[in-house]
C-alpha cells in the first residue's frame, strides 16, 4: 500500500478548513457558525494526524486528541449561550450583538 | 559741568517718559488723577529740564554731544570688517532743536492733557501712551544711526495709532487710527528699503560718518543717492503727510485734541522733515530729489490750502493747515534752505500747538461741538480763548513780528534763487500764504465773531494747569522769532553752507511776501463778510445755514484723493480678497486635511460591530500575511 502524499493531506485540510471558514462569514445564523468552526477545527486535526503520519511520530495525535477535547469544551460554552441568546434576543441572529460597536 | 554729567542726562533723556508710563500702565485705574497726572508731567518736567541743561550745554567748541548706552548687534561684512549698530544717542544742533521742542512742548500739552482728559475712564492709559510717544519721538532724534532712528520712527506710528483710536468704543475713530497706520506704513517700507540700499552701498548706518562716506564714494547725480534719496522721501511724505499719502492725516482728528497738538502738528508729522534735513548730505547728491521734495511740498501747500477752505470741523481746518504748513518745510528743504525750514518747524510747533490746544479749550466749553457752523460770537463770551487763538492765527499768517513771519518769510525768501526751486515755486508758496490767511479769517469770523448759533451754555474750564500751558505757548508763538540767531548758529554745523546768488531777484521780491498775508485778510474781511455780521449791524440776524455746493463739498473731502484712493487701491483690493476667498494655496494644505478625513472615513465604516465582517477581516489580513511571507520564501530560496 503505498502511503498518501502528505500534500494530498494538506490539500484536503486546506479545502475543509477554507469550507469551514466560509460557514462562519457566510452563516448568520449562530448555531451554522459554531458547526462551521467545528469544521475548521476538524481540518486543522486532519492537518496534525497527516504531518504525524507522514514524519512518524505521535505528537500529530495527541495534538488531535487536545483539540477534540478543546472542541468539545468549546461547544459546551458555545450551546449554553446559544440557549442564552434564544432567550434574551428570541434570534440566533449573529448580526443581532453589534451592542458593542460604540 | 563734567563731561561725564552731561552725557548721563542725554542718557537718561527718554528714561522718564519711560518709568513713567510702565508705572501708568501697570498699576493703570487704581492710580488717582492727582497721583497718575504728577507722574506723567513730572517725568516730562525732568525730561524738559534737562534737555534744556543739555542743550546749553552745546556750543561751538563743542557742537556735537555723544553718549554710548549700549550695544545693540553688529554685523559681519565681508572681509573681517564689520558694522557696529549701537544703542547711542547722538546731540547736535539738529537734534538739539528736536528735544527741545519734543520735550519743551511736549511738557506743556502733557499739562494741558492732564486737565483736559481729567474726566475721561482711561486717564491713565492716556498718559501712558502719550508718555510713550515722547519716549519714541526722543529716541527718533537722538538716534545716532538710522536704525535706532528707524526704531523710534515705528514706535512713534505705533503711538500716533494707539492715541487715534483711543476712543475706541467708536467705529469712526478705530477705521481713522488703522488708516493712519496703513497709509504711513506705505511710506515705511519705502524707507525701509532705501536704508536696506543704503547699508548695502555704504556698508555703515551711522549718522555721523555716513555723509563723509557718502560723498568720498558718489558724485552728485549718481544713480545710488538718487534712488535712495527718492525712498527716503517716500518715508518722510508717509509720515509727514504729504502729498500722495495725505489722505491719513484729517481723520486722525478723531483723537483727543491734546494729540492732535502733539502729534498730528508739533512733533511726529514734522519726522519726515527731520529726517531729510538729517539725510541732507545724501540729498544735496540727487539735486532732482531735492527738486521733487519742493514741488511735492508747494503742491501739498497749495492742495492742503485749498481742502482748509471748505472744512466745517475747526480740528479738520488746522489739520489741512498744518498740512500746508509742513508743505513749507519741505519746499524750505527742496530749496537747500535747511535752516529756514527747521526753523519753520520749530515755530509751526509753537503755534499750532497753541492753536490745537485752543480749539481744545473751546471744543471743551462748547460740550464737544467741532462744527464751525455751530459756533459764532464766541469772541465776547471766551476772551481769552479768542484772544490766545488770535495769536496762533496771527502767527500761521505770519503778521510781521509774529514767529511765524520770521521763519516764513526766511523760507520764501530763499526760494527765488535757489538752484533747486526757483521763481514757480515762489509764486506757489506767496498763493500759498495767500491760501492760509484766507482760510485763517474764514475760521476766526466763523468761530468767534457773528451770531451765536449753538444753543447749550458755555463751560470754559477753570483749570490754572490749563492756562498756564496756553499761555506759556502764546509766548512762545509771538516770540519764538527771537530764536532765530541762536538756532543759525548752533545749525550752520549741521548743514552745508549755501552759497546764495541773489543776482536775479527783482527788488518787489520781499515786498510782495510780507504784503500777501494783509491782501488775503483784505479780501476775506469782504467775501466772507457774511460769516462776522452780527444782528446789531444788519436789519435782519444772519444765521445761516451750512449749505455746502458740489464744489464745496469735493473739496471738503481733500479733493477726491479719498475717493481715488478707495476706487484704485481700496476696492480692487477688497473685490481680489473676495474673488480668491477660498485661495489657491490654502487648497494645497486643505488637502492634508481632507486625505486625514478620508482615512477617518474609511476606518469608520471598518468598526461596524458585526462579528462575521470581523472574522472576514482576520481572515483576509491573514491570507494577505501567508501570502506576503510566501513570496519572502520564495524570493529567499531563489537567491
Amino acid at each position: 500500500m503505498s502511503a498518501i502524499p502528505l500534500s494530498h493531506i494538506l490539500i484536503l485540510a486546506s479545502i475543509l478548513f477554507i469550507i469551514g471558514f466560509v460557514g462562519v462569514i457566510a452563516r448568520k445564523n449562530t448555531l451554522y457558525i459554531l458547526m462551521s468552526l467545528e469544521v475548521m477545527l476538524n481540518a486543522v486535526g486532519v492537518a496534525f494526524i497527516g504531518a504525524g503520519s507522514a514524519w512518524q511520530q505521535a505528537d500529530g495525535q495527541v495534538m488531535f486528541i487536545l483539540i477534540l477535547t478543546l472542541a468539545a469544551a468549546e461547544v459546551a460554552v458555545g450551546l449554553a449561550l446559544l440557549i442564552q441568546m434564544q432567550r434574551r434576543f428570541k434570534s440566533l441572529n449573529i448580526d443581532l450583538l453589534s451592542k458593542l460597536k460604540g | 559741568m563734567t563731561p561725564f554729567f552731561i552725557e548721563m542726562l542725554l542718557a537718561l533723556l527718554p528714561f522718564y517718559p519711560l518709568i513713567s508710563f510702565l508705572l501708568l500702565i501697570i498699576f493703570g485705574k487704581r492710580l488717582s488723577w492727582h497721583i497718575a497726572s504728577i507722574l506723567s508731567v513730572g517725568a516730562m518736567v525732568l525730561s524738559a529740564v534737562s534737555s534744556f541743561i543739555v542743550v546749553s550745554q552745546l556750543s561751538i567748541q563743542s557742537p556735537v554731544i555723544t553718549t554710548h548706552l549700549w550695544d545693540w548687534f553688529e554685523f559681519n561684512l565681508t572681509g573681517s570688517a564689520v558694522a557696529k549698530i549701537n544703542f547711542s544717542f547722538y546731540l547736535d544742533g539738529l537734534s538739539a532743536v528736536m528735544i527741545s521742542v519734543v520735550s519743551g512742548i511736549g511738557l506743556l500739552i502733557h499739562m494741558f492733557a492732564s486737565a483736559y482728559m481729567k474726566d475721561d475712564d482711561n486717564f491713565t492709559r492716556f498718559m501712558a501712551y502719550m508718555n510713550l510717544f515722547i519716549v519714541a519721538m526722543l529716541i527718533l532724534v537722538l538716534a545716532d544711526n538710522l536704525v535706532l532712528l528707524y526704531l523710534g520712527w515705528e514706535g512713534v506710528g505705533l503711538c500716533s495709532f494707539l492715541l487715534i483710536g483711543f476712543w475706541y468704543q467708536e467705529q469712526d475713530n478705530v477705521l481713522a487710527a488703522r488708516k493712519a497706520f496703513i497709509v504711513t506704513r506705505v511710506g515705511d517700507t519705502a524707507m525701509a528699503i532705501g536704508l536696506f540700499m543704503l547699508f548695502k552701498e555704504l556698508g555703515q548706518l551711522n549718522i555721523k560718518t555716513l555723509s563723509e562716506s557718502a560723498n568720498t564714494l558718489w558724485t552728485i547725480g549718481d544713480d545710488a543717492p538718487y534712488w535712495i534719496a527718492l525712498l527716503l522721501l517716500g518715508g518722510a511724505v508717509g509720515k509727514s503727510a504729504q502729498l500722495p499719502l495725505q489722505t491719513w492725516l484729517p481723520d486722525a482728528m478723531a483723537g483727543p485734541t491734546p494729540v492732535s497738538a502733539l502729534i498730528h502738528a508739533a512733533t511726529m508729522v514734522t519726522a519726515g522733515v527731520y529726517l531729510i534735513a538729517r539725510m541732507n548730505g545724501i540729498f544735496l547728491l540727487a539735486p532732482e530729489v531735492m527738486t521733487y521734495v519742493a514741488w511735492l511740498g508747494a503742491a501739498t501747500l497749495l492742495l492742503a490750502g485749498i481742502a482748509a477752505l471748505a472744512q466745517n470741523d475747526i480740528k479738520r481746518v488746522l489739520a489741512y493747515s498744518t498740512m500746508s504748513q509742513i508743505g513749507y518745510m519741505m519746499l524750505a528743504l527742496g530749496a537747500g534752505a535747511f535752516t529756514s525750514g527747521v526753523f519753520h518747524l520749530m515755530t509751526h510747533a509753537f503755534f499750532k500747538a497753541l492753536l490745537f490746544l485752543t480749539a481744545g479749550a473751546i471744543i471743551l466749553a462748547l460740550h464737544h461741538q467741532q462744527n464751525l457752523f455751530k459756533m459764532g460770537g464766541l469772541l465776547k463770551r471766551l476772551p481769552f480763548e479768542t484772544t490766545l487763538f488770535a495769536v496762533g492765527l496771527v502767527c500761521l499768517v505770519a503778521l510781521p513780528g509774529s514767529s511765524g513771519f520770521f521763519s516764513k518769510e526766511a523760507i520764501i525768501g530763499e526760494l527765488w534763487s535757489s538752484t533747486t526751486a526757483g521763481p514757480m515755486l515762489w509764486y506757489c508758496a506767496i498763493l500759498g500764504a495767500l491760501l492760509t490767511s484766507i482760510y485763517s479769517c474764514r475760521l476766526f469770523f466763523l468761530a468767534f465773531m457773528g451770531e451765536k448759533r449753538f444753543e447749550h451754555e458755555l463751560q470754559p474750564s477753570s483749570s490754572k494747569l490749563l492756562k498756564l500751558s496756553l499761555v506759556v505757548l502764546a509766548v512762545l508763538s509771538l516770540f519764538g522769532g527771537l530764536f532765530a540767531n541762536t538756532l543759525e548758529v548752533s545749525l550752520s554745523a549741521v548743514f552745508p553752507e549755501t552759497s546764495l546768488l541773489n543776482l536775479n531777484e527783482p527788488h518787489w521780491l520781499h515786498a510782495a511776501a510780507i504784503a500777501t498775508p494783509f491782501v488775503g485778510i483784505i479780501f476775506s474781511w469782504f467775501y466772507f463778510a457774511n460769516y462776522r455780521r452780527t444782528g446789531e449791524h444788519s436789519s435782519s440776524a444772519v444765521i445761516f445755514q451750512d449749505k455746502p455746493t458740489a464744489m464745496v463739498m469735493f473739496c471738503r473731502r481733500g479733493l477726491g484723493f479719498d475717493s481715488l484712493y478707495s476706487a484704485f487701491l481700496v476696492k480692487p483690493y477688497c473685490w481680489l480678497a473676495k474673488v480668491n476667498r477660498a485661495d489657491v494655496f490654502d487648497q494645497l494644505i486643505m488637502l492634508n486635511a481632507w486625505y486625514v478625513a478620508m482615512c477617518h472615513d474609511v476606518l469608520k465604516s471598518s468598526q461596524n460591530g458585526k462579528l462575521r465582517w470581523y472574522a472576514a477581516a482576520i481572515g483576509l489580513a491573514t491570507l494577505l500575511l501567508l501570502l506576503t511571507l510566501n513570496i519572502e520564501l520564495l524570493s529567499l530560496e531563489a537567491s
